[in-house]
């Protein structure tokens, strides 16, 4: 979709980075991952305190420092972008951060997908007929974090679903997401399906289920995004 | 005391034949020793078999050890990477080997390479394409892919302070592989920021101890500014 041709109504990605933001309780440990989840970071509400981890061993990830001039080479995010510490963070190796990840520290992780099946199923670490690929931390993330958080636009480029009723991508992780947050709305994946919890203002219901393969289910207080 | 200082790089890596399989500590450039890295590619060795998390960054350090013919197989978890075209272009053309294996796993082989153990259990990767051909097995009605620990020939640490015995401290989160490597090698090989007398390091801060390390040298890595 050209610029001049987007539909206004869609959420920017701050916009949906600070919905997600706002998903993440105090006293919450929370991986990001790389890409769109980065912006989460300066949207959490003064009032919680939220540690974030790195999958390069940060507990504690603080944001780029203003100054490129103190920008450090040994700081920072999982997709290699300058980062910071903040006050009372620590260091640990790389198989003590993933000892975090797996062994059910982490409270939640936001990641970015290229498709989530009504069943939870994430598809975020190969496109379709790739060779090799990469997986960094993708699976352990997706398989270790009590909430799987996805932030992603509704549909492809191409006007596709994203939210889908199987996997058309490889597999990341069977079973494991909880909500997806994209610029049309906030879903739910429950053992009941999916359900429609807000909607980004301007929306309808009828408009997100269009741009959604799998049956959703409206919430029974479904809301407005708040942006 | 048993001297492990040698006088540079190209000293430290004398002794890497062909054909062996190197460990390269590293998340992007930090932690990443491209002194050792680059005396490798000087030194010509070939057909290294290279247990790195990434495949270098432009044409440096792991990428430059692939633009000049030193390596045949990679054991890798991010090998396709915005920050380099190297790897990729090698490996479509068929004259590269990987074996791709998610983050925290090739971190866990590498902790259980070297801390004497076979294999371990995980859910990280199952229902995925990365499980095909991994023995499985079910504990507690849930079923689980048998991983096996990694070790190497050599292992290539970048590391902060050093002290006469080989002790290492690390800078901020370029510690990532580096500790896990130094365990899980036959000859550990470390290029360090700067020595300090033995003694001046904390016993409570070391954080790899100087058994593990056959010897060192000293080297100032150009500035790492464009990450």
């Amino acid at each position: 979709m050209s610029p001049e041709t987007k539909d206004k109504r869609l959420l920017t990605r701050d916009q949906m980075a600070r919905r997600a933001a706002a998903e993440l309780a105090d006293g919450w440990l929370v991986n990001i991952g790389i890409g769109m989840p980065t912006l989460v970071l300066p949207h959490v509400p003064a009032d919680r305190d939220v540690i974030f981890h790195s999958e390069n061993g940060i507990v504690g990830l603080g944001p780029a420092p203003a100054d490129p001039a103190d920008y450090d080479p040994d700081l920072m995010t999982a997709g290699k972008k300058p980062a910071s510490l903040i006050p009372g963070a620590a260091i640990v190796h790389h198989a003590d951060s993933f000892a975090i990840v797996r062994g059910g520290r982490l409270d939640a992780a936001v990641l970015g997908a290229f498709q989530v099946a009504e069943n939870g199923d994430l598809a975020n670490w190969k496109l379709l007929g790739a060779k090799g690929g990469s997986v960094g931390g993708a699976m352990d993330i997706a398989v270790g974090a009590k909430q799987v958080l996805i932030m992603m636009t509704h549909v492809t480029k191409d006007g596709e679903p994203k939210v889908v009723k199987a996997l058309s991508y490889p597999v990341t992780a069977r079973n494991s997401v909880t909500k997806i947050f994209t610029d049309m709305a906030v879903i739910a994946v429950t053992a009941d399906g999916l359900v429609l919890d807000e909607l980004a203002p301007g929306i309808t219901a009828d408009e997100v289920q269009a741009a959604t393969e799998p049956n959703l289910r409206l919430n029974d207080s479904l809301k407005e995004i708040t942006v | 005391m048993k001297n492990k200082r040698v006088s540079s790089p190209a000293e430290a890596v004398a002794g890497i034949t062909d054909g062996a399989t190197v460990m390269i500590a590293g998340f992007g450039r930090s932690g990443l020793p491209e002194g050792l890295t680059d005396a490798i590619c000087e030194k010509g060795v070939k057909g290294l078999t290279v247990i790195s998390n990434n495949s270098g960054t432009a044409r440096t350090g792991v990428a430059r050890m692939l633009l000049e013919g030193c390596v045949e197989k990679i054991i890798c978890s991010f090998p396709r990477a915005s920050e380099s075209g190297v790897f990729k272009d090698l490996f479509d053309a068929g004259k590269i080997e990987l074996e791709l294996v998610p983050q925290g796993i090739l971190a866990e082989r590498i902790r259980a390479g070297g801390a004497g153990l076979a294999g371990f259990l995980t859910l990280t990767g199952v229902g995925t394409e990365l499980a095909e051909g991994k023995r499985t097995m079910e504990v507690n009605g849930a079923e689980y892919l048998l991983e096996m620990g990694l070790r190497a020939d050599v292992a290539l640490l970048k590391a902060h302070q050093v002290d006469g015995r080989g002790n290492l401290t690390y800078r901020k989160a370029a510690r990532n592989f580096n500790p896990i490597m130094a365990t899980a090698a036959e000859t550990v090989i470390v290029q360090a920021y700067e020595e300090v007398a033995v003694g001046a390091l904390d016993a409570e801060h070391v954080v790899t101890p100087g058994i593990y390390v056959d010897r060192y040298c000293i080297f100032h890595q150009e500035s790492q500014a464009e990450i």
